[in-house]
């Protein structure tokens, strides 16, 4: 798989690290509250077929982070941009 | 004539004689020969044993779609077993041997499994080896794994070197046939680059225009993701062993890619086809014209279609002998009939080949008429073509599925990978002409054999049918047909057009399997290429390195670091070394490298609000030139890592993280910069490499740094007192960063200098404080001064501890937004019965407490239901003794409480007492001596 990083261009896989989905939204801070929408926040994964926003680190590269939205069922980038 | 060396022709360099040894037996070959050509040109017919009847079989193919001639070469380490005849191309010394067979090759005791064929019929490991189960691991296993397999492996290390590279193209084309050589040349010719790759070496020079980089002996073996297709370059196997690189994994980029992989040739299953001298035809013409090797003296054809009659004027103008053609097809066609006219060959139309006969090889064939009755024909090959395969492998490996074309009784490239295109025959043009499709010629009641390599024949499918086992899929996993080294090239089809018959179905709804990669065996050592041993993951040295070498350090890997763990002296062991390092810190002064640190530069006008963020603790009011330790936690509540952050000035701060945690928590802060508050003018970047730091600790810290701190810099405790830092020059203009810290409890500085200054810095600071006895120390002294002083490290700040179990609640500041914050005011996160930081020490001083230990309460029975905690670190302090910090249910509670330390797996089982985690100077007086 390839990613086109915004700044370093076309670059191999084994140059980013994946973390996470971007699809959910950070709540913003309610105070020492631990609420529903934070549970949700940090352990709720949808787990869904197709396009799919995901948060990739170009952690051999310029230390970017970036949106990338991959067909999770076919692996075809497309887009990429930054956060 | 002993030999089958054609007096003329083929591309071989006859000026060029080469030497080899197979089974023991010298044999002469010429440059450009294959061992299976050289062989053959010897008049060795007989090359192997197979796999499960051990039964004797010859050259069968000509190209990597060789099921049959698989061979051992080279000897001791080097010694690869599985390397196909037909690819592997000889050289002066070249020692190649047969595998798979008994004492010799000629007789094989193993070969009474043929007899035996009855009991290893399709899913014969599942019927067979079922009871009783103990019969399975003693008995079974090892007869089965004995008698099975094929090669041996050589048993020793790779001594082979293996290369990994990446290049790039416009376009790739696969196969370097004139179609292949068309598509790249078209290419080029509109200034794309271009990457030809080609299976086989050239045995003549191939004319290619500018732009077009030729791979020679490169198989293209996946398809992958975004235009990435894995290559497999064969450097040296056609030389002698050296040091020179063997093979090289080539990862190729391409914007598109061609596949110019030509057709493979599928045989028709008879009985006995599977003895030495029955060769698919294109490979028996190959040997002539590439080779000038004719297999055999009176070659008998068996065709259905008209592509195979080309084979007929080779022979003949080879000057060998055509024993006939058997032609399928009830008519025949005008093309066979002029081809066998031409070279006074009889025709048999609408007739089959029954049986081979012979023993060890073929002698001639029984044949049926089209009439009715039987014919014996005399022939030493049987050159069969039951059509050709389009060779489309790497179509598939992007879930791409053939399709059966009918007008060609072939299986076409379906839905292609993205930007491949298929040309030529692989993509089923000009193929099989007035082909009328045969799989089996059917008269045979034994053995027919359709997977050479896996021993698979007719009878098994129909079997495999009948037990349930009809899918495509269901069949390959049950006979195993297609699962060999070889993967089916030359079986798949037949043993699909045999069960769509045995169905009553059409070949296309039978359907067919996908091909995956790697479409040639890959060796192991080239897909780890250098990485290797040490050179697995990259080693990271201290700028210290040689320094601590030189002093006899003994060294241990911290992650990809290597520090120095201790520095014995003469009769020391590491614990006396390490306890004599930690007196000398509490007693004079030490030096330890703590560059492994992650250091990062935060730098902008929003700094310190970053800061504020991401760490639980207070930070907008920490002043310039001061220092202050600061906790981290995960948006989950949980400790993240720790570590001091020093002000150099109003808007620029320097974070030092944990050795472990350093990546981890640049990647974190680059997503809270860059993610989550991407509104802050903040930048960040890792300085670890860049600065060299060297911890000073100790009561005579102070003196030994005052001799080499440049004036006017003062180290007095009024100007520069605990937990401030200063930017200053040592040794006469060295800039360096200075910051008073300690993680030993004493008196310390950590002094940052660029990093190629550190080895010097180190040596100046040896000779000033040689005065006061400075001894250098390592991570084994670091453990226990941070154990006396209870301090926590990796093994508490383990991902499962909050800040609550590490005594550090007090750090989670009430008045600020930062990471963590909401999930770590969870009631669970701060329960008391959550096991948190405690110290303890064995009740009788002899006892020794190790990390992993259990702690149970006394007289409590050693089952997991009475564990209350575990010890995580432990140290035997030169002052103390043995000590050590645990994570304990509702440990603060608990101090003088008496405990079971439990440690079965080292037998360890003994009392101790739980204590506060600071053993030594609680009241922190030591940082000020």
């Amino acid at each position: 798989m390839r990613i086109t990083c915004p700044h370093c261009g076309n670059r191999g896989l084994e140059e980013f690290t994946y973390t996470q989905d971007a699809e959910r939204t950070r709540p913003t801070d309610g105070g020492a509250t631990p609420t529903p929408e934070w549970a949700d926040y940090i352990y709720l994964r949808d787990n869904l077929k197709g396009p799919r926003k995901e948060y990739w680190y170009h952690s051999a590269g310029c230390h970017a982070w970036l949106i990338v939205e991959r067909d999770v069922s076919t692996h075809e980038i497309l887009s990429v941009r930054l956060p | 004539m002993t030999g089958f060396r054609l007096a003329q022709g083929g591309l071989v360099d006859r000026a060029s004689p080469v030497k080899f040894h197979f089974d023991g037996k010298a044999y002469t070959g010429f440059a450009g020969d294959t061992l299976a050509s050289a062989l053959l040109a010897s008049g060795v017919k007989l090359v192997g044993r197979s796999f499960k009847y051990h039964l004797p079989r010859g050259v069968f193919a000509s190209g990597s779609e060789e099921p049959n001639a698989l061979v051992e070469l080279r000897a001791g380490a080097w010694r690869e077993p599985n390397t196909r005849a037909t690819m592997a191309e000889i050289f002066e010394g070249l020692e190649a041997a047969s595998q798979n067979r008994g004492p010799s090759l000629k007789y094989d005791p193993l070969a009474v499994n043929n007899l035996l064929s009855p009991f290893l019929s399709a899913g014969f490991y599942y019927k067979t080896f079922m009871w009783p189960a103990s019969f399975w691991e003693k008995l079974y296993e090892p007869m089965i794994r004995r008698a099975a397999g094929l090669g041996r492996n050589a048993g020793l290390p790779d001594p082979d070197i293996y290369e990994k590279t990446t290049e790039f193209c416009d376009v790739l084309v696969i196969g370097a046939g004139a179609e292949g050589i068309e598509a790249a040349t078209q290419a080029a010719a509109t200034g794309q680059r271009v990457i030809l790759c080609d299976e086989n070496a050239p045995l003549v020079p191939i004319d290619l225009p500018a732009g077009v980089e030729f791979l020679a002996r490169t198989t293209v073996f996946g398809v992958y993701d975004g235009g990435t297709y894995a290559a497999l370059q064969r450097l040296t196997d056609h030389l002698p062993s050296s040091n020179a690189p063997r093979q090289r994994l080539v990862r190729i980029v391409a914007g598109r890619s061609v596949l110019a992989t030509g057709a493979l040739e599928r045989p028709i299953a008879f009985g006995n086809n599977d003895l030495p001298g029955v060769m698919l035809s294109r490979a028996v013409g190959d040997y002539v014209t590439r080779y000038g090797v004719a297999p055999g003296r009176n070659i008998l054809l068996y065709l259905n279609n008209d592509d195979a009659a080309g084979l007929i004027p080779v022979l003949h103008q080879a000057g060998v002998n055509i024993a006939g053609v058997v032609d399928a097809r009830p008519a025949s066609s005008d093309v066979v009939h002029e081809a066998a006219r031409a070279a006074n060959a009889p025709v048999y139309a609408g007739a089959a080949i029954i049986r081979a006969t012979g023993w060890q090889g073929v002698s001639g064939a029984k044949i049926r008429l089209a009439k009715g009755g039987d014919l014996a024909l005399p022939c030493d090959i049987i050159a069969v073509s039951g059509g050709f395969n389009p060779n489309l492998a790497l179509t598939s490996h992007f879930d791409g599925k053939p399709v059966w074309d009918a007008a060609i009784a072939a299986f076409v490239p379906g839905s292609l990978p993205p930007c491949m295109s298929v040309v030529g025959k692989a993509a089923g043009q000009g193929l099989n002409a007035n082909i009328q499709p045969v799989f089996h010629s059917g008269f045979f009641p034994g053995k027919s054999f359709l997977d050479l390599q896996n021993d698979v024949t007719v009878k098994d499918v129909k079997l495999a049918e009948q037990e349930g086992f009809a899918a495509v899929e269901h069949l390959k996993r049950y006979t195993t047909l297609g699962m060999a080294t070889d993967q089916g090239k030359t079986s798949n089809v037949n043993a699909i057009g045999v069960l769509a018959q045995t169905l009553g179905k059409g070949i296309g709804e039978t359907g067919t399997t996908r091909f995956r990669p790697p479409y040639v065996p890959v060796a192991i050592g080239a897909l780890a290429g250098a990485h290797t041993g040490k050179e697995f993951k990259p080693t990271r040295l201290t700028p210290t390195h040689e320094w601590a070498a030189g002093l006899g350090a003994v060294f241990v890997e911290t992650g990809l670091w290597l520090r120095a763990q201790y520095f014995p002296k003469p009769g020391e062991d590491w614990l006396a070394a390490a306890q004599r390092e930690v007196n000398a810190v509490r007693n004079a002064v030490g030096i330890c490298d703590v560059t492994t640190l992650g250091k990062i530069d935060i730098q902008g006008p929003d700094a310190a609000i970053f800061l504020e963020r991401v760490y639980t603790n207070s930070w907008a009011n920490l002043p310039v030139g001061k220092v202050r330790y600061g906790l981290m936690l995960r948006e989950d509540g949980f400790v993240m890592d720790d570590g001091t952050t020093a002000r150099l000035g109003e808007t620029h701060f320097v974070m030092t993280t944990t050795t472990a945690n350093a990546a981890r928590v640049m990647q974190h802060l680059e997503f809270c910069a860059q993610v989550i508050w991407k509104e802050l003018d903040v930048s960040l970047i890792s300085v670890t490499d860049q600065w060299g730091q060297i911890a000073v600790a100790g009561p005579k810290s102070a003196a030994t740094l005052a001799k080499i701190v440049d004036s006017p810099f003062d180290l007095s405790d009024e100007a520069f007192p605990y937990m401030a830092c200063m930017e200053l020059t040592v040794c006469g203009g060295v800039p360096a960063r200075l910051f008073r810290i300690s993680f030993s409890g004493e008196r310390a500085y950590e002094l940052a200098v660029p990093s190629r200054q550190a080895d010097a810095l180190a040596r100046a600071l040896m000779q000033a404080g040689a005065e006061f006895g400075i001894a250098p120390y390592g991570t084994e002294a670091l453990g226990i001064m941070r154990i006396e002083k209870g301090h926590p490290a990796g093994p508490e700040l383990n991902g499962q501890t909050s800040a609550h179990d590490l005594g550090m609640g007090k750090l989670l500041s009430k008045k600020k937004e930062f990471i963590g914050r909401a999930m770590a005011a969870r009631p669970a996160l701060t329960a008391p019965i959550r096991q948190t930081l405690v110290g303890l020490r064995p009740v009788n001083p002899q006892d020794i407490i190790r990390a992993g230990s259990h702690l149970l309460p006394v007289g409590a029975p050693a089952v997991a239901a009475s564990d209350q905690g575990h010890v995580t670190s432990a140290a035997r302090s030169p002052t103390l003794g043995s000590i050590a910090l645990a994570l304990l249910e509702n440990g603060p509670a608990r101090h003088g409480e008496t405990l079971r330390v439990y440690d079965p797996l080292r037998g360890g089982d003994f009392t101790a007492i739980v204590t506060h985690p600071v053993h030594l100077d609680p009241e922190g007086h030591r940082l000020h001596a």
